[in-house]
């Protein structure tokens, strides 16, 4: 067989699983949404984060194969006060400066039914590793997905707030991560004839 | 000389303790370094600002259902000294409202004790919390001014003019004795 007849199939094959299956994997970083919320002296107090990044691949016909890895600049926190925000990049807080990224990484993910999967990974922050596991929703429409979800994590578990802020009645232990992050379908591949 | 009720009274010396206290913590509070200290001065400021609010609404409700004791004195003190008073009702309203506009516009809400939320009267916006911020500083200054007027004009009543006007505001035994 001529070798070209066999890349102008090997391209067609290829169109072909790609229309079949729509694979969710352009990350919309403007879109998306990374806040958190906790308790300071008894009140619910809301931040975010302005900069992270994220590498996504979701197929709904195979959510197993479903990868996610985020990457979080904890300098771009913004907790509402300048003062706040200076403070928790400093060493007792998250040491920006050593460890400029949070990072998730997905290890599996199941079908909970009803636009519900259970995500697993391993979340690092300021240089420990745990592992974590959340029901995110996730809603498709052919164009984009839409991925909802909360987990909560202990933030003394990661080293986060150590000294004087250990002390948990002032800023309590548990830290509310909410995630809203719009996927868009990976684009169509140009057709063979162009 | 007729004095105050007992009622009056006690809100009177309960407040003339807590103010000095809420002035000097709001001072110090406000230069500190964030730290869990500054957060917990922060929010007993908060409690007990909300605890003084009440207070001067409940003495304000008073002091209009209650006549005070008749003051003798010359027009023009008479004048300078209900134009104080009625300027110290008004800060001790419009201090603690101001503090409270201000957390909820720095997008802290206020609950009192820990306990009860009060409500955010304003939405989260950082310039305008600063502004208040100031607001809540000016006026404060202000009250501290008229605090020391107040004080200096009941120990020259007491230690020049030998009047007993200071005693309109103590308990004690005397032939008027207290209003009811």
């Amino acid at each position: 067989m001529n070798i070209m007849i066999k890349i102008f199939i090997s391209a067609l094959l290829l169109f072909a699983s790609t229309v079949q299956a729509v694979e969710y994997q352009q990350f919309q970083v403007n879109q998306s949404a990374l806040n958190f919320a906790y308790k300071q002296m008894g009140v619910n107090m809301q931040g975010k984060f302005k900069q992270f990044s994220a590498q996504m691949a979701f197929d709904p016909a195979k959510p197993v194969n479903a990868r996610a890895h985020f990457e979080v600049n904890l300098a771009s926190i913004a907790t509402g006060s300048t003062d706040a925000d200076e403070e928790v990049a400093g060493k007792l807080w998250f040491d920006a400066k050593t460890y400029p990224l949070a990072s998730f990484t997905s290890t599996s993910v199941k079908a909970l039914g009803a636009n519900r999967y259970q995500v697993s990974g391993k979340l690092t922050i300021k240089g420990k590793t745990l592992d974590i596991s959340t029901p995110v929703t996730i809603q498709t429409d052919g164009k984009r997905a839409i991925f909802d979800g909360s987990f909560n994590i202990k933030r003394l578990s990661y080293g986060i707030g150590t000294g004087e802020w250990a002390d948990l009645s002032t800023v309590a232990d548990d830290i509310q991560i909410v995630f809203h992050l719009i996927v868009f379908a990976a684009p169509v591949i140009p057709s063979p004839t162009h | 000389m007729k004095r105050y009720t007992h009622t009056a009274m006690a809100l009177h010396w309960l407040m003339a303790l807590l103010i000095p206290a809420m002035l000097t913590l709001g001072h110090y509070m406000h230069d500190l370094k964030l730290s869990p200290l500054k957060l917990q001065l922060y929010s007993y400021h908060k409690w007990l600002g909300v605890s003084l609010l009440l207070l001067a609404l409940l003495r304000i409700i008073w002091r209009l259902t209650h006549q005070p004791p008749a003051l003798y004195l010359p027009r023009w003190q008479q004048l300078a000294s209900s134009a104080v008073h009625d300027l110290l009702y008004l800060l001790l309203i419009a201090i603690p409202v101001s503090g409270w506009l201000m957390s909820s516009a720095k997008g802290v809400q206020t609950v009192w004790f820990g306990i009860l939320p009060l409500p955010d009267l304003l939405e989260k916006n950082e310039a305008l919390g600063h502004l208040l911020g100031k607001v809540h500083g000016s006026l404060s200054s202000v009250l501290l001014i008229l605090i020391i007027m107040h004080i200096a004009a009941a120990l020259k009543h007491q230690f020049i003019d030998r009047d007993q006007l200071l005693s309109r505001m103590l308990p004690g035994t005397s032939a008027t004795g207290n209003l009811p």
